[in-house]
């Protein structure tokens, strides 16, 4: 619109909001390097990779991060090889299996799943998932209950975005793939995944991101032991965990450190949420604009 | 000289309701043929893509102007750069010249608020607030300085018998407009911009969203403002063209970009075009 | 052949994500429904927290809960409009925007918490309080609400904007008048949606607002949020089971509310504007 002399206050009001809420990522990038750099020079970046181990509370404090960088990428690998499948098999059998009645259901179901409170999730892992793989393996709280938890939670995640990114493809192409007479397998195969393949592998990595960041569910069933896993069985910490466990009684150099693991974290994710948001602007076809037109539910 | 056709609708419409301006003084009004806007070498560019250009010519005081031609030539265009509703487009540049009343319009500092107040505008598809009926004429009037709520309402009631919609619904005042048929909502949007009492009217084919019925009824009340608004009128339709106009402007594309091919009184340009482009065009949307 | 293998194979990941969904939400009111009682919402924890109530942990949460969105909804709507309306006034300003809350969305809760604790708690000197929690998750929450705000109101006709340039009306009154309330249902929508983020949310409150349970004297003072009570019952005191068990059951109660209230209301707003009397 164009704003008119009596509109100019309100105008620059609304940017100084503006300016503020689009200021807020500089501050949480510039407190999170402020408080690190104690820690980035002293004892420097290579420690947190070449130490002995993690004692950052010592006199002679070590710093190595490899067990919770090596937690964090085998409960997300785990939980993406776990979940990518699923996710996209309901995404499948929303769009193209079940009836409209139960689709809707299904959909809605998906979007509860994705409501519940991570905290929940991790207090039900606790009580009921954790006593289970304990009987089976001890002692329970293991990189496998991390994994099983992170895969519940992001698979919504996949499902939901995958859904319309299958919901989007122009239905000419279906259509075309029914006329020649292509089974319903040999169509999704063909035609469909094929040409959501860019929203549905933007969804991947929406969910990878999700489950990096992942803290609460996480804590509560990893048991949170600070060592490389050499099992599905074996207790893990992840980056997160390790920042929620420490924060509260860390001081000077090992306060700096977790805010180095932070960074790492908030490093980790801009890539991801940048490759995701380069991958859609590729594909017009699935364009964010194009996702929240396609809400017509068309069957078949 | 005719300040008298130049309108203040709200006085005219609170003398005489009905509006039975005697024909004679109708005709009397457009045919002294003072021109009320004065366009010349108006140019309008799309991001560096010229659309229009060369447009040069005047609209009469009191008349009812056509704007007619093909698809993409450029109408719509021009009409929005009469109340500079254009600078709501994007990379949109209009150069050269319009006065309103002596007054330039394009460019430079204009106060937009009063010029759209002298300028009113209908769309093609009718676009009522979401508001009740009331409300869509008392906002524009409370935000244009008219404090008294009493005058609001009596330019309320004024204004919607000179639509012809006030019996139809002075019952539901408070009712949504968006409830209203299409021709009720045309007719309201007209109501609309008559309540601010400007000078010029701009429609951009306003009939041509509504079914025949409506349409006719719509209409007849644009020529019914012949004499009392300066209206300037984009339409598809030539029948329509040649029932209610009395001047016309036929725009064309030249090279890419449209411009006026010939303009005049309606009966010269219907009857005896001078362009054959315009001949052709007439008689191709005749046969 | 392999058509058949794939029907089935839809069909059983679909009946497995549903029964594990029936698991959890069973299991929780299961356990969580028998503890469940008037007497639960309105005592204090005692034995902490295995036995009593949560009263106090109610009120923490929703100040904490009032805080964010007393900070973020104009934060976010005056953002929004921004962009929405004004944005291409201004394009370079307006990206940079975007993209700076397109990466805020994207931080994980837990840098939050980190984010929070320093600037808030430590810099600002407000400790750890309802204030300075609620604050963090106004950060949280921020870019979901822009995101939501912006689509509600680009949603709204274009003809509304012209009509009313076209009457030479402010885009002040405009937007109060037209704008806004056109898009409220997708204002409330995204609104929720914030709600219950900020009411789910666990790992930015944990270095923020605290660990206290007693009833909060002002924003100033340290909050329980139900969330972190969930986690504190689970993992740090033995025996807090089954009210941690109550509490979920409070909490996906909460967010169930507020969903289905909200949601009411917009409809019956939008059923009145439309429709003819």
């Amino acid at each position: 619109m164009s704003p008119s002399r009596t509109d100019l206050p309100l105008l620059w009001t609304l940017r100084a909001l503006a300016a503020l809420a689009g200021a807020i990522t500089l501050l949480i990038v510039a407190f999170l390097i402020l408080e690190a750099w104690p820690a980035l020079q002293t004892p420097g970046l290579s420690h947190f990779l070449t130490d002995a181990s993690w004692f950052p509370a010592s006199t002679t404090p070590q710093f190595n991060l490899i067990p919770m960088v090596a937690g964090t990428l085998a409960a997300t690998l785990g939980a993406m090889l776990l979940a990518t499948p699923l996710g996209i098999a309901a995404a499948l059998f929303s769009r193209f299996y079940a009836p409209p009645a139960i689709a809707s259901w299904f959909r809605r179901l998906l979007e509860l799943l994705a409501g519940i409170p991570s905290v929940v999730y991790g207090f039900w892992g606790l009580v009921v998932l954790t006593p289970l793989i304990r009987q089976w393996a001890p002692p329970g709280q293991s990189l496998l209950a991390a994994i099983l938890i992170l895969s519940l939670m992001i698979l919504p995640t996949i499902a939901l975005l995958s859904e319309t990114a299958l919901r989007s493809i122009p239905r000419a192409y279906l259509q075309g793939a029914a006329a020649l007479g292509l089974s319903r397998w040999a169509t999704i195969r063909g035609v469909a995944l094929p040409a959501a393949h860019c929203g549905i592998m933007s969804s991947i990595l929406l969910a990878a991101g999700r489950a990096i960041g992942e803290t609460m569910a996480v804590l509560m069933v990893a048991g949170n032991i600070v060592k490389v896993p050499d099992s599905l069985f074996a207790p893990v910490r992840t980056l997160t965990a390790n920042i929620a466990l420490e924060l509260g009684y860390a001081l000077d150099g090992h306060r700096a450190a977790l805010f180095v693991s932070g960074l790492i974290l908030l490093a980790l994710i801009v890539l991801l949420v940048s490759m995701s948001d380069w991958i859609m602007r590729d594909d017009p076809g699935t364009a964010p604009e194009a996702l929240t037109q396609a809400q017509v539910p068309q069957h078949g | 000289m005719s300040e008298n056709c130049s309108p203040a609708a709200a006085e005219s419409v609170s003398d005489d309701p009905q509006s039975q301006r005697p024909w004679m003084q109708r005709e009397a009004c457009c045919a002294t043929y003072e021109p009320c806007l004065q366009v010349r070498d108006l140019a309008i560019a799309y991001a560096g893509k010229p659309a229009l250009r060369n447009v040069t010519f005047d609209i009469p005081r009191g008349c009812i102007t056509a704007i007619v031609g093909p698809s993409g030539c450029g109408k719509s265009s021009f009409l929005s750069s009469l109340n500079r509703l254009s600078d709501l487009t994007d990379g949109c540049r209009v150069s050269g010249s319009v006065r309103i009343e002596g007054q330039e319009i394009v460019g430079a500092e204009i106060d937009l608020i009063a010029l759209r107040r002298q300028v009113g505008m209908i769309f093609q598809k009718p676009n009522p607030f979401p508001l009740s009926i009331r409300e869509n004429l008392t906002f524009p009037l409370k935000h244009h300085g008219m404090s008294d709520r009493q005058a609001r309402e009596a330019a309320v009631e004024n204004v919607l018998r000179r639509v012809g919609l006030w019996e139809e619904v002075k019952d539901r005042l408070d009712a949504p407009a968006l409830g209203l048929s299409g021709g009720q909502q045309q007719r309201l949007c007209l109501a609309r911009a008559l309540v601010l009492s400007p000078k010029v009217l701009l429609l951009d084919e306003p009939c041509s969203a509504l079914d025949p019925l409506a349409s006719a009824v719509v209409e007849d009340l644009i020529a019914s403002l012949r004499g009392d608004y300066t209206v300037v009128i984009v339409t598809h339709n030539l029948a329509q063209a040649r029932r209610i106009a009395d001047n016309v402007a036929m725009f064309w594309l030249v090279d890419g970009a449209g411009t006026v091919v010939e303009h005049g009184r309606a009966a010269s340009v219907f009857e005896a075009p001078a362009n054959p482009i315009t001949a052709a065009y007439i008689a191709g949307a005749r046969g | 052949m392999a058509d058949r293998i794939a029907t089935v194979f839809m069909w059983g990941v679909a009946l497995l994500i549903s029964a594990v969904f029936a698991w959890i939400v069973g299991d929780l009111l299961l356990q969580g429904l028998p503890h469940l009682s008037w007497g639960f919402l309105s005592a204090t924890p005692t034995d902490a927290g295995r036995a009593g109530g949560i009263l106090p942990i109610l009120v923490s949460t929703l100040l904490i809960l009032a805080v964010c969105m007393v900070v973020a909804i104009p934060l976010g709507l005056g953002t929004a409009v921004l962009l929405s309306e004004f944005g291409r006034r201004n394009p370079l300003f307006g990206r940079l925007v975007r993209y700076s809350l397109d990466v805020l969305a994207g931080v994980p809760s837990i840098v939050f918490g980190l984010f929070g604790n320093a600037f808030f708690s430590l810099y600002l000197g407000m400790g750890f309080s309802i204030l300075s929690g609620g604050l963090t998750l106004a950060c949280m929450v921020l870019p979901l609400l822009i995101r939501s705000s912006e689509t509600a109101l680009r949603a709204v006709p274009d003809d509304y904007r012209r009509a009313a340039a076209a009457l030479g009306l402010p885009v002040f009154a405009t937007l109060w008048r037209i704008l806004l309330p056109a898009a409220t249902p997708g204002l409330i929508a995204g609104l929720v949606l914030g709600i219950g983020r900020a009411l789910a949310e666990t790992a930015a409150l944990l270095f923020t607002s605290g660990y206290v349970d007693r009833m909060p004297g002002s924003l100033l003072d340290s909050g329980r949020s139900l969330s972190i009570h969930i986690y504190d019952l689970a993992m740090n005191v033995p025996g807090g089971e089954s009210n941690a068990y109550a509490s979920a059951v409070v909490l996906i109660m909460l967010l169930l509310i507020i969903n289905a209230l909200t949601f009411r209301a917009a409809d019956r707003w939008l059923h009145q504007r439309i429709t003819a009397v």
